[in-house]
């Protein structure tokens, strides 16, 4: 499985394992608290702010972002889900997928603060497809980008306003989100021989 | 990579939910301000109609569109095909313009069948002779669900001319494998040879299939492929197989009444019914227009699952 990778990579899988767990759920607990923290911060108060989730994980780490917020500022932040699939670049190469649903809050988006949330940061296409996509649905004041993780690797000039973690990885890595709403239990997993 | 839509047959269970959950994720685009969307920018969509039709070609002009496709309209009438080219040569024509999908309806049964094999893009089938009509199918089994919360286990009845009707054939295909019992009402003139070996039972009585359906399919009584007497006269097929504001109150409660379009008023259905809350003529021809996009956007954008790849 191994085979071609750079020797520092192999050296770096010290017990042999193949997935290495980056964050626990306790860990993963706090880092949302602190990225709660932070858009607070930056919002003044999460005021006139909404989430939007990007589907998969990105809906369930909005969820509890707002819950977090609100627990710690008594306002109850609008959630919504995004789903980019439609305006993604890479459908001819990868096939047509199930779509999700789009669910905007009754508050829309436009004049508002949205924070769009995901779980990965890795190549920016879709906070790319995220971006055409909100322009099509209103036109907010500012948005902004919460992930969970930053692994890098950007092939577009795009950049997070609020980073749980930065993963420094190779290609080859995997970086799996797991969270207990979609996976059963909270964890951040990195793993060798990732396919993208 | 490159799959048609040919036959309603071609769609198992989960291909066909595919296409309807997809179908309304398209519709919630239609509520929108921006009703377009990115998705097969760059692509071409030929509409190649040797066929009269408002509706179908309509609603595929604007599902592509709306997908951000190119759309070339072909109609019959005034192209080469009146000067005698043959379906393989335009159809070769089309492949040298580079169609990435045609959407194809034909007098003659079996024309997208063998389009097919002559184009490198995807064939949609928008009504062959009369033979199918698939989309015109999953956009009734759409519009079924969204008025009625399921397709399986409802009790369909598809009543009128059986024999002509590409969209009933296509319907009781699809209902039976979404697993809706469908039951045919038509004179013994207007069903076609081998009904028995459908998957659909077969009555010739409209009163007492009514008391238990929960949608009544009408269909139009084709007046231009009518070359006998399949009944004695439009009067008498009408107080035998239209349905009218006596029949409709046969209904149970929750029942919906279904029309294909273009209706026949006062031949098979009375306006009073037509224009009733009951009736579903108007929203299957907005649910037409998001399951084309939902066909569109599976076939198009590098589809993989197998039921696309048929033909």
């Amino acid at each position: 499985m191994a085979s071609g990778l750079p020797a520092h990579l192999d050296a770096s899988r010290s017990d042999g394992a193949d997935a290495r767990t980056v964050l626990d759920a306790g860990a993963l607990a706090r880092t949302v608290d602190r990225i709660a923290h932070q858009i607070i911060e930056k919002t003044d108060g999460a005021a006139d702010t909404v989430l939007l989730g990007i589907p998969t994980r990105g809906t369930p780490l909005a969820r509890r972002l707002a819950a977090r917020i609100e627990a710690f500022t008594g306002v109850a932040v609008p959630v919504g889900v995004l789903d980019v699939t439609l305006y993604r670049d890479d459908l001819r190469l990868r096939g047509a997928r199930a779509l999700e649903r789009t669910d905007l809050p009754d508050s829309g988006i436009d004049g508002l603060n949205v924070v769009l949330v995901d779980d990965v940061l890795y190549s920016g296409r879709t906070v790319r497809a995220a971006l055409d996509a909100i322009s099509d649905l209103g036109r907010p004041r500012a948005v902004q980008l919460a992930v969970l993780v930053d692994r890098g690797h950007r092939e577009l000039p795009i950049r997070a306003d609020y980073v749980g973690k930065n993963i420094p990885t190779a290609a080859s890595e995997n970086v799996k989100v797991q969270l207990a709403e979609t996976d059963g239990a909270d964890a951040v997993v990195l793993t060798q021989g990732g396919t993208r | 990579m490159i799959g048609h839509l040919l036959s309603a047959a071609d769609l198992d269970r989960d291909d066909a939910t595919l296409v309807l959950d997809t179908a309304a994720q398209m519709a919630a685009v239609s509520g929108r301000e921006v009703k377009k969307l990115p998705t097969l920018r760059g692509r071409t969509v030929v509409n190649l109609f040797y066929e009269d039709s408002t509706r179908t070609r309509i609603s595929f002009e604007a599902a592509a569109k709306r997908l951000s496709a190119d759309v070339i309209n072909f109609g019959a009438k005034g192209s080469s095909v009146s000067k005698g080219e043959s379906l393989k040569d335009t159809a070769l024509t089309l492949q040298a313009m580079g169609a990435d999908a045609v959407v194809i309806r034909h007098p003659a049964s079996g024309a997208p069948h063998r389009l097919a094999a002559w184009v490198a893009g995807s064939v949609v089938n928008a009504g062959d002779g009369t033979h199918e009509h698939p989309t015109q199918a999953l956009l009734d089994a759409y519009t079924m669900r969204s008025r009625l919360g399921r397709v399986d286990g409802l009790r369909v009845a598809i009543v009128g001319d059986v024999l002509h009707s590409r969209v009933a054939r296509s319907n009781v295909l699809l209902l039976a494998t979404l697993g809706a019992q469908v039951t045919l009402v038509a004179p013994p003139t207007l069903l076609p040879v081998g009904v028995d070996a459908w998957p659909s039972e077969v009555a010739y009585e409209l009163d007492p299939v009514l008391g238990k359906a929960d949608v009544v399919m009408m269909l139009r009584v084709q007046r231009e492929r009518m070359n006998q007497s399949f009944f004695p006269s439009a009067r008498e097929y009408s107080r035998r197989y239209g349905l009218d504001g006596r029949r409709m109150a046969l209904l149970p409660e929750h029942a919906i009444v279904m029309h294909p379009g273009p209706m026949n008023r006062g031949m098979e259905i009375t306006p009073q019914v037509a224009d009733s809350a009951r009736s579903t003529i108007v929203e299957q021809v907005t649910n037409g227009v998001s399951v084309r996009m939902a066909v569109l956007y599976l076939l198009l954008s590098g589809g993989t699952k197998e039921a696309f790849r048929e033909g």
